[in-house]
């Protein structure tokens, strides 16, 4: 076992090595210097900061610089920012971010996954239509609608949130559920899916022969078994929720992550798109690894056999 | 002796979108205690229906029992809330599945598996249940059980699964075995094996067994009696020499002369011809008519009711009538019975 993620662990070391590179070269096609026109700067003034930041070297060399770097740990510094390091403007604004991505993928799978148990075991009962309609309206409905409608009855006309900006917990609220209405919706879908078709399987009948309860077939026997499909979905979700939304982010004011990556794009800030890009993969990868090792747990017949 | 099951007029029905699939059209047989009956058939004549609605096990919907009652010790399963059939399920009544390799829980630990009924109805704890799970374990001869306890169902060959599934369907010693069609699975070396075990046990423990099966070799080796089904209906029902040596209904020779057969001068087995009857809209008249050879005008238009052969030995074909021509059955099924006569005082002389 220790074997096996110590591998897994230089897999990953590769693959951010080649993500980099993909990363560097790709960015470099981007049109435009970091230098806006705003900056009403000289030929000559250009020329110096240019130099500076080390841009008028061929690219081959800008590459081997920054990979260095890399291997000391530096992502060097942004452009846009006044010279500040890229790792602390990245811990600053992935905090946010990722409180809301963790804390909307905990609610909304938790929830969701209720939803979905629910409709299976009421299948094709009231509750069941009302949990996939829940589903339905939370998958095609975009969550901006969804943020705005909280923010207006729970921030302003009830009162019982602060409707935006981030000065503590309470801030995390209103944007956490309206960032959850998708996992919610997701997570509901696959659940009910899932256990239908586990409760139609034959050691269902197994256990029902034995005398166990309804309740106890669907949560004893059943979750176990429909939940694979359900984690490995969970996985790029719960990337995308928390490296940041743009949309969710620019609403409720949240000094997230989403809206500096989109920034850094389009003022050529390279730094900052390298440790970004990076940062997400590191994240991905290290999810992907965390949900192959959950599989074993879940379902014994993917566990590592030892030797492996 | 008294019946510990009695099955009365059940008819099991399915709604369908294309309309209610009459599977078992009124269905009558008694268990006693210790005896083995066999139900035998082909596929889709209500054999396993019969049996899942002995166990409230059928899917309503779309699944309901129309009519009829079933009585396991007097009381009627039919009128019962599931709550209280939970309670005898896997207690009182246990049941024994086809398939093994789909059976068990694949998540699970075998031995919680096995457990799990004995903690619910005997309120053992879990290290009594433990004990309890080593021991049927050992009864069904499973080698290792302190380590097999401990392992998942793939770690299991099927063979060893189908014991483990007869372990969870013996844990509490249950009055009543439903067995469906407990060896199809297997190869033929462990088939007998598990017959064995399963002999074993009822000597044991007493318990009347209902075997479903479609193979007529198993029948001849666990059954005491044998009831033939055929499109949701008892056609034959009788002790397992009424059934193999003195056949009355057309479908029973059908069944045993399309049995194969080490003595067989032939080139081709026999088939019966044509297929079972669609239950949406189940044949009126003898519903095996269109198959038989031996059909008369009155089947087509009329159900023959059960006539009594002897006082264990019924059948529902116009043939008894007294009215109704002679007829034996095909030469082949006779040469068959005669074969199989031979094959057992040869047996019994060894």
């Amino acid at each position: 076992m220790v074997r096996y993620i110590l591998e897994r662990l230089v897999y990953m070391f590769i693959t951010l090595l080649l993500i980099a590179t993909l990363t560097f070269f790709l960015m470099k096609l981007l049109p435009g210097t970091p230098l806006s026109a705003a900056d009403k700067l000289s030929e000559e003034q250009q020329a110096i900061v240019l130099e500076k930041y080390g841009l008028n070297d061929p690219v081959p060399v800008q590459y081997f610089n920054y990979i260095t770097g890399l291997f000391q740990g530096d992502l060097g510094l942004s452009f846009q920012f006044d010279n500040r390091e890229v790792s602390t403007i990245l811990l600053e604004r992935m905090g946010p971010s990722m409180t809301l991505g963790a804390q909307a993928l905990l609610f909304g799978t938790i929830i969701g996954m209720l939803l979905g148990l629910i409709a299976a075991i009421y299948h094709n009962g009231f509750l069941d239509y009302g949990s996939t309609f829940i589903a339905v309206v939370g998958k095609s409905i975009p969550s901006f609608v969804f943020a705005g409608i909280l923010q207006f009855y729970l921030g302003v006309q009830w009162g019982l949130f602060p409707v935006a900006l981030w000065e503590g917990w309470e801030y995390t609220v209103l944007p956490t559920i309206a960032l959850a209405i998708f996992p919610i919706a997701i997570a509901a879908r696959y659940m009910r899916t899932e256990m239908l078709e586990v409760l139609g399987s034959d050691f269902i009948t197994t256990a029902r022969a034995k005398g166990v309860n309804r309740f106890g077939v669907v949560f004893k026997h059943g979750l176990r078994n429909a939940l694979i499909p359900l984690v490995t979905i969970i996985g790029p979700l719960a990337v995308s929720l928390m490296t940041g939304t743009l949309v969710i982010e620019n609403i409720f004011s949240v000094p997230g992550i989403g809206e500096q990556f989109v920034k850094s794009i389009n003022t050529n800030d390279y730094p900052i798109i390298m440790g970004t890009t990076l940062f997400f993969s590191f994240l991905f990868i290290l999810i992907i690894l965390i949900i192959d090792l959950l599989y074993g747990l879940i379902d014994p017949r993917i566990r590592l056999t030892e030797g492996d | 002796m008294e019946n510990l099951l009695e099955v009365n007029n059940l008819h099991v029905s399915f709604d369908t979108y294309g309309g209610e699939v009459k599977a078992v059209r009124g269905v009558d047989f008694s268990v006693k205690k210790g005896e083995t009956l066999a139900i035998v058939g082909e596929s889709g004549s209500g054999k396993s229906v019969t049996t899942k609605a002995l166990m409230g096990l059928i899917p309503q919907p779309p699944g309901r029992i129309k009519e009829g009652e079933i009585l396991f010790e007097g009381k009627d399963l039919t009128k019962m809330k599931d709550k209280e059939l939970a309670n005898i399920r896997g207690k009182d009544i246990a049941m024994i599945f086809q398939d093994p390799m789909t059976s068990l829980n694949p998540t699970m630990k075998v031995g919680n598996q096995i457990m799990e009924g004995l903690i619910k109805h005997q309120k053992k704890s879990k290290s009594e249940a433990r004990e309890r799970a080593l021991e049927l374990l050992k009864l069904v001869g499973i080698p290792n059980p302190e380590q097999r306890i401990k392992q998942y169902p793939h770690q299991f060959s099927g063979g060893m699964r189908q014991r483990v599934v007869i372990a969870i369907a013996l844990a509490c010693n249950p009055k009543l075995l439903l067995a469906d069609e407990p060896t199809t699975a297997l190869d033929v070396t462990i088939q007998a094996q598990i017959l064995e075990v399963m002999k074993d046990i009822q000597k044991e423990m007493d318990s009347g067994i209902v075997f479903i099966t479609h193979d007529l070799g198993v029948v001849a080796n666990v059954a005491d009696r044998v009831a033939v089904m055929y499109a949701g209906k008892i056609v034959e029902i009788g002790k397992v020499d009424d059934i193999f040596y003195n056949p009355k209904h057309p479908y029973t020779w059908g069944l045993l002369g399309s049995m194969p057969s080490l003595e067989s001068t032939e080139d081709e087995l026999y088939a019966i011809p044509g297929s079972p009857p669609d239950l949406l809209n189940p044949p009126k008249g003898d519903a095996f008519a269109p198959r038989s050879d031996h059909a008369m005008k009155i089947d087509f238009e009329q159900e023959p009711p059960m006539f009594k052969v002897s006082d264990d030995h019924y059948a529902a074909t116009w043939l008894l009538h007294e009215h109704a021509p002679h007829t034996e059955p095909p030469k082949s099924v006779q040469d068959r019975m005669k074969g199989m006569a031979r094959e057992r005082s040869e047996g019994d002389k060894v």
